[in-house]
């Protein structure tokens, strides 16, 4: 039931908001394709079987690679992986910072120096070059191993805000009541601490899903992925590796950085939309003429 | 004292915490990639670089491990990261010396700018609630932030160097040009540092002017701020020296955090640009399976990311009284 709630606080939220309504639309067309690629493709993403470097024409709308494969095609194709890491990253992130934030906040102690300060860590260790040095050594990472290297670097600045909104939760009178009247600790954190924590939740895990996206892009276009696959940041690598910018087919690249920043922009939306609601100052507000700031 | 203490100590942790990363990291791979990477390798290199080549990456594993890692720090700290694989017979910390400048000049010059420029705009907006400034930027922003660093650079390589054909794209200077000190060198330099400079500050700018921004709403509605408004103080006094300036010390703090992501970025546009530094370099390790050269890089951005925070941690306590009373 209350769960019930909070999904309908959140609906007649994204209904209200601008940002939240576009980035939601977006991202669920995104996941309509991605569920569906063979829906929307109109030829075979991986056939090198048309006219090398055409340009737009009906038959092939964003033209073809050098290879003779069909942009749009693969661009469709492409879509899945991403919104797989997105939401697979985000979500393995989320609950990792969950646990680790709360947990540090609500045990407080030697715990919490212990957990805060592996987290602090976590955090100032420059993620990308990791990632490149992990992935340097295994020559070429497969979609899980990718998954685990982005969820290791990425859940530190989430478990750093939970644990601080839960700090400021923790001495709060409906906790103090619930554990007076001794219900377990599992019970309070899970029915009393996370759920008016919620919006912030939701935010973290669309920062962390934003975060997989770019970085999975990144890992793939430098050539760290799988160049096997078919992605928006494969695409990118081929387009690179074969000089499309130069060779006039600027389409090749141009098309995945778009497809990208769309679901980028989508998760960014919404994740702003749900810092509003964590924090009311933020929203937007009509331009009041002051009297004070004009004179 | 005691914050300064804190913050040395956790500087320390956070070094050691990276050294024994880059330590285990070789190790905990399946089938020790280093091994391959000797055997190629072998003939090429006389036995003491050899021997450093071992111990670095763990290739006799019958040598007891905290041997060898002590070892490890021991050389680290001394600055000894051994030969470079693919600049043979040049060591690495040579190898780096002549990367750095460039990385210092393009990513430091555009990661300053990038937090001035920023801040300003986003105390600005948030003074003018409400105004074009403040109802135009973020979305906007959101949206920039939402592409891949490396794209954008692309796009303005596409745009600038290719279709208009008004700045060059590759590498740092002419390469036709022996590097000297005369005015046309350092003119080629600077305009082979535009695109690069423009890709760094159109991604990086966006963070700044939101976080700046967002603090600085919750400044404005603080009583001092209306005091000072009561008091009939100029806007402008109010604005940056009231307001902005408390404003400023979270997003100091800021600052420190998303550096880690500014270098990332910068990576890969150095890597789009051909751009003779740090991160260019690091790929190109990563493509010749150069892993000292790769490993030594790995950890010099990581320390600069650390010192960085350092200062800007001293910085906050200098400027904020508070956190130097805090407990």
């Amino acid at each position: 039931m209350k769960f019930f709630d909070v999904a309908k606080g959140i609906w007649r939220f994204i209904r209200r908001d601008k940002k939240a309504m576009a980035g939601s639309f977006i991202l669920l067309g995104l996941l309509t394709i991605a569920a569906f690629p063979n829906f929307f493709t109109p030829h075979d993403p991986a056939a090198e079987v048309y006219m090398p470097g055409a340009g737009l024409s009906w038959n092939h709308i964003l033209g073809t690679t050098s290879f003779g494969q069909d942009v749009f095609s693969q661009l469709i194709a492409g879509t899945r992986q991403s919104m797989m890491i997105a939401l697979v990253v985000g979500f393995l992130c989320t609950v990792l910072s969950v646990l680790v934030g709360i947990t540090a906040a609500y045990a407080g102690g030697w715990l919490d120096d212990l957990l805060s300060l592996m987290t602090d860590v976590v955090l100032v260790i420059p993620t990308f070059p990791l990632i490149i040095v992990i992935t340097a050594y295994l020559k070429s990472a497969s979609f899980w191993l990718m998954v685990f290297v982005l969820v290791v670097t990425g859940w530190s600045y989430g478990a750093r805000q939970l644990r601080v909104q839960a700090l400021s939760l923790r001495n709060r009178d409906y906790l103090l009541a619930a554990r007076a009247r001794g219900e377990s600790s599992i019970y309070v954190i899970f029915v009393e601490l996370i759920p008016p924590m919620t919006s912030l939740i939701v935010a973290n895990f669309l920062g962390a899903a934003l975060y997989a996206v770019l970085a999975e892009s990144s890992l793939q276009f430098i050539g760290l992925g799988d160049i096997s696959t078919q992605s928006w940041g494969t695409m990118l690598y081929w387009a690179q590796n074969n000089a499309a910018l130069n060779s006039g087919l600027p389409l090749w690249a141009l098309a995945p950085g778009i497809a990208i920043a769309l679901l980028g922009s989508a998760l960014a939306l919404l994740n702003y939309a749900f810092d509003e609601i964590a924090n009311p100052a933020l929203r937007p507000v009509r331009a009041k003429r002051l009297k004070v700031t004009s004179s | 004292m005691r914050y300064l203490v804190r913050r040395i100590g956790f500087l320390l942790v956070a070094l050691w915490a990276a050294i024994t990363l880059n330590f285990f990291i070789p190790r905990l791979m399946p089938g020790n990639p280093a091994i391959a990477m000797m055997a190629k390798f072998k003939g090429h290199l006389n036995p003491a670089s050899l021997h450093a080549i071992e111990v670095a990456f763990g290739i006799h594993t019958h040598e007891n491990i905290f041997v060898a890692y002590v070892q490890y720090v021991g050389n680290t700290l001394q600055g000894n990261f051994g030969t470079s694989l693919s600049n043979f017979p040049n060591s690495v910390t040579s190898v780096i010396s002549k990367a750095l400048p460039w990385t210092l000049g393009l990513v430091g010059i555009t990661t300053i700018l990038g937090f001035l420029i920023g801040t300003a705009v986003g105390a600005i907006a948030a003074w003018r609630r409400g105004g074009v400034l403040d109802s135009v930027l973020p979305p906007v922003f959101i949206v920039v932030s939402a592409f891949p660093y490396f794209w954008i650079g692309l796009m303005a390589i596409w745009l600038f160097a290719i279709t208009l054909n008004w700045l060059p794209f590759l590498g740092g200077y002419t390469e036709t040009v022996t590097p000297s000190f005369t005015l046309s060198f350092i003119l080629d330099v600077l305009n082979h540092a535009v695109l690069p400079a423009f890709t760094i500050l159109i991604t990086s700018i966006g963070g700044w002017i939101l976080t700046m921004r967002n603090n600085m709403i919750t400044v404005v509605a603080e009583d001092y701020v209306k005091m000072a408004r009561a008091k009939g103080l100029r806007p402008r006094r109010i604005l940056w020296q009231y307001a902005g300036r408390n404003a400023l010390l979270p997003n100091l703090t800021g600052f420190a955090m998303s550096l880690g992501f500014v270098i990332s970025g910068a990576i890969l546009v150095e890597y789009v640009f051909n751009y003779p530094g740090v991160g260019f370099m690091l790929l190109q390790a990563v493509e010749n399976e150069d892993y000292p050269l790769m490993q030594a890089l790995f950890l010099l951005i990581t320390v600069a990311v650390l010192v960085a925070i350092f200062i800007s941690d001293i910085a906050t306590a200098i400027l904020d009284p508070r956190t130097r009373s805090q407990e």
